[in-house]
């Protein structure tokens, strides 16, 4: 079945999502939708799949105009969805599971098990899936449960496939799995949207490539194209962005990094053997396509994420830091600006001025004795939020109530008053408007300047290149090379690509 | 399941932040609920629908009769009884409501805290046994001297009742169980034990046994003493009640325990990664949770002329949780709910004596904490608007989970 996707826009108040997206996927192409997360890929899919009514655009099945409200339509016209989280009941078996929605029945309503069974052996036999009917969902390993989610959609007959993030779960070896279905599926007819932003998987199964960038699609690619030109297709900005900065003044090692090895939620080792140093006074950026481990490296020098046993070693300021506790991390000098401000950075149910006393409650500048400090905290906060421009009517205001970019600047004003001698910054302006962009780049170099130690994960290249002394570039948990901020983009993205200079 | 605990402590969040104006309205419902039942159990007014068309004030009288006698009794049983003989007796059912409130009081601040901090103690009841434990044995088994011992005596209960809630803390970090399995089952092993405990004279039966589960009388070196002297009921309870309260709101709102208490209720990931080790802080609150109710255990112990039986935690560890609820967990609301609801304990009675059923209280109560844990439903009762949502992100989380999810 032909999917069209004509100027789909979409917008959540002021921010949007999808701006004018066009997408066209041919009967039995798989075609893979390229972008960092929250670029606006997974916005478009709600929209194919009836969660989202577009502002503007339309959906078109073998050019026909659809209109669905809600996964129900979608479903009827012949799209499938597998989501990134399964929709699978452990407790059930893998015949109840796909039967579930519309189960056979026999006389009286009675469910028709063995009709239920046979439709997944059917759609296992034909595609070589190799799911047992009967098996506790709960029992399967991930890569199986996913096939399971794949035979309920096909169960429905489903003849365009989305498939979002699939291999985020998935082993290595489950993902080549996976890839091999989606070969046999598109070779039977079925049209596969897959959504992703791995490059090698990318390159390894898709016929076409269209790339999102902040809701824009900002191209498409053969999947012969380069892996460094997807690269920076993927990561550039448009917005040129430069910082003035002196030639640096490196000093001590402040943090030095030994082998370290760090497992990811899944148990995998996202980190694998990494080694490197930063000095005072200088910027180290950890470049990469995202997903390659940086966000593990960032948890696991904060004591966020323990370090595999028996591997690699931390040091900061000359003492051992290996499997210490996050408070002791921040104690020992250490600044954190956490990837995920909403989740990690602030309590969004609470004022400026406490947000500021986070990670400082146990004895600091904002107590007296088990006492907040409540004068010295305000007078303090409302000295911050002057210094670091947060656009709000008052200190006390809920940072929940605050724009993505003023609670930022509320993060790092936090960060850069307290007396830190390293900084981690992990992707310090993502989701911020570029006025704040400025800013915080500004005050990282400044920090920089002050004889501070910086480790700044981005995967925005442009951000690296514009503040980086050394750039660290990661692929698959592994530094490919240190290089200096003078390399070019093209050599970066090959970098980035895991090709070794 | 730390999914489902999400949406748990998200739900609970929004119902504490319920605001004072749905606080009052729910409970205005709840006597209108409260007032339907009484006028559905009446004899007189069920007679007059016999022949309410031809006479249909006869039904109207009975039911306005029925109602402002129930209330009114419900008010004389626990405020002030105008028809008393002398301004003494007049003012004894406040004093009352004073005595009865305090271990709700105390209790419910244990359960607030646990709010507070996104979590659920639904152990009250155990760990009031516990305490009431501790503090019977010594106030039954040691000797010391007057004002000391009753002393000990609450430092025993609070201490009987802290470490049964940092157990309980400790196997939820340890093992990851669920703290409201954790404490349900310890309910059911406190109470069994408790009676064995009072079977035995050897260990806290009475020394001269009947063969009953009861304690001996607390020594009278040990008893909480009387405020308004012997004419009077009400003891120090009242008052360590209004201690207890002005404690929680220091620790809550001034100290830097409670803001790391409150940080972790709000965003553990944030806490996380504020260097706060929220197994730690899930420990604290629920050994700090129990230390109020072992308050209440103090309480039940020491002001028992009788001596305590297997029932004497008086379902004060459950009714702890609506006052809680009622009081959005934080120290005056607490304050004011518990009296409300010692209001009406000392109130039944009374009622009774009316020939109103009591329970139509147990009713009010239930339909009170009902209508504040249903924001929707009260909104929409009384058409107040929708709460500010915050952000847009919020918004698009909340349309994905209504209709089925994606993240």
């Amino acid at each position: 079945m032909k999917l069209e996707l004509r100027g789909i826009t979409k917008r959540f108040g002021t921010l949007v999502a999808n701006d004018a997206i066009d997408l066209v996927v041919e009967p039995g192409e798989i075609h893979a939708l390229l972008g960092e997360n929250g670029a606006g890929k997974s916005t478009l899919m709600n929209v194919l799949y009836g969660l989202y009514d577009p502002d503007e655009g339309e959906v078109l099945l073998d050019d026909k105009p659809q209109s669905f409200d809600g996964p129900g339509d979608a479903m009827e016209a012949g799209i499938g969805m597998v989501h990134q989280h399964f929709m699978l009941i452990p407790v059930f078996t893998v015949a109840e599971n796909v039967a579930l929605g519309q189960e056979p029945t026999k006389a009286l309503g009675a469910l028709d098990i063995a009709e239920a069974k046979k439709r997944v052996v059917d759609i296992s036999e034909r595609f070589g899936f190799n799911v047992d009917p009967d098996a506790l969902v709960e029992d399967l390993p991930v890569g199986v449960q996913q096939r399971v989610e794949i035979i309920k959609a096909l169960s429905r007959d489903a003849r365009v496939l989305v498939l979002d993030e699939p291999t985020a779960v998935l082993t290595p070896q489950e993902t080549d799995e996976l890839m091999e279905i989606m070969r046999q599926l598109a070779s039977s007819g079925t049209s596969i949207v897959f959504i992703t932003h791995k490059l090698r998987e990318v390159k390894a199964v898709a016929d076409k490539i269209t790339v999102i960038r902040l809701g824009k699609v900002v191209g498409s690619a053969k999947p012969d194209a380069s892996t460094s030109e997807l690269a920076s297709m993927m990561v550039g900005r448009e917005v040129g962005l430069t910082v003035e900065k002196n030639s640096k003044q490196a000093g001590d090692v402040v943090l030095s990094v030994e082998n370290l090895a760090v497992l990811d939620d899944r148990g995998q080792r996202a980190v694998n053997g990494v080694s490197f140093e930063v000095r005072a006074g200088e910027i180290l950026a950890v470049a990469g396509v995202q997903g390659n481990g940086q966000t593990e490296l960032a948890e696991a020098i904060m004591g966020l994420r323990s370090a595999l046993t028996g591997f690699g070693k931390i040091t900061i300021k000359g003492s051992d830091m290996t499997g210490s506790s996050v408070r002791q991390v921040l104690e020992s000098g250490v600044g954190y600006i956490p990837e995920d401000r909403t989740s990690d950075g602030v309590v969004g149910a609470f004022t400026i001025a406490e947000n500021m006393m986070i990670n400082s409650s146990y004895k600091s500048r904002f107590t007296k004795g088990v006492n907040i400090n409540f004068s010295a905290r305000r007078k303090i906060a409302e000295q911050l939020v002057k210094e670091f421009d947060v656009r709000t009517p008052s200190a006390v205001t809920l940072a929940g109530k605050l724009s993505g970019g003023n609670q930022q600047k509320v993060v790092v004003a936090r960060e850069l008053s307290r007396d830190v001698d390293l900084l981690v910054a992990s992707q310090p302006t993502r989701g911020v408007d570029v006025g704040s962009i400025e800013f915080i780049h500004e005050r990282i170099v400044i920090e920089r300047d002050k004889g501070k130690a910086v480790v700044l994960v981005s995967t925005e290249l442009d951000e690296v290149l514009a503040l980086a002394d050394r750039i660290a570039v990661m692929y698959r948990g592994k530094i490919v090379d240190i290089v200096s901020p003078e390399t070019s983009r093209e050599q970066l993205g090959k970098l980035m690509a895991g090709v070794e200079a | 399941m730390s999914e489902s605990s999400d949406r748990f402590s998200q739900a609970l969040k929004e119902i504490l932040s319920g605001g004072f104006t749905r606080t009052v309205l729910s409970i205005i419902l709840g006597f209108l609920v409260g007032a339907l039942f009484m006028i559905g159990s009446d004899k007189a007014f069920i007679e007059s629908l016999g022949y309410f068309f031809s006479r249909p004030g006869d039904a109207f009288g009975a039911a306005f009769a029925v109602v402002t006698d129930g209330y009114g009794s419900l008010f004389r049983g626990s405020i002030f009884n105008g028809e008393a003989e002398t301004f003494e007796k007049a003012i004894r059912p406040l004093t009352e409501t004073l005595r009865l409130s305090a271990p709700l009081i105390l209790a419910a601040l244990g359960i607030g805290l646990t709010f507070r901090v996104g979590i659920f103690n639904i152990g009250g009841t155990g760990q009031i046994i516990s305490g009431m434990i501790w503090a019977t044995f010594v106030a039954t088994r040691v000797e010391l001297p007057f004002i000391i011992h009753t002393v000990v005596a609450v430092i025993a209960g609070v201490l009987g009742a802290a470490l049964l809630g940092a157990l309980t803390g400790f196997l939820k970090a340890r093992t990851g169980a669920h703290e409201v399995i954790l404490t349900i089952m310890f309910n059911y092993i406190m109470f069994s034990f408790f009676n064995f405990l009072l079977k035995d004279p050897l260990l806290l039966g009475e020394e001269a046994s009947t063969g009953n589960a009861k304690a001996d009388p607390a020594a009278a070196s040990a008893v909480l003493p009387k405020i308004l002297g012997d004419s009077y009921n009400l003891h120090w309870g009242i008052i360590l009640a209004l201690a207890a309260v002005f404690a929680f709101w220091w620790l809550m709102e001034r100290s830097t325990i409670g803001f790391r208490l409150r940080m972790v209720g709000e965003n553990p990931d944030a806490a996380r990664s504020a260097g706060v080790s929220v197994e730690r802080v899930h420990i604290l609150a629920m050994g700090l949770s129990a230390a109020f109710v072992g308050l209440a255990a103090a309480n039940q112990s020491l002001a028992s002329p009788l001596g305590i039986f297997p029932s004497a935690h008086a379902n004060i560890g459950f009714d702890a949780i609506t006052v809680a609820l009622l009081g959005g967990s934080n120290a005056p609301g607490i304050l004011l709910a518990g009296l409300l609801f010692g209001a009406f304990k000392a109130g039944a009675p009374s009622m009774q004596v009316f020939g109103v059923s009591p329970e139509v209280l147990g009713i009010v109560q239930g339909a009170i904490v009902l209508f504040i844990a249903a924001p929707p439903l009260i909104r929409l009762l009384f058409r107040l608007p929708p709460p500010q949502t915050t952000s847009v992100l919020s918004d698009i989380r909340q349309k994905l989970i209504r209709r089925g999810g994606v993240k």
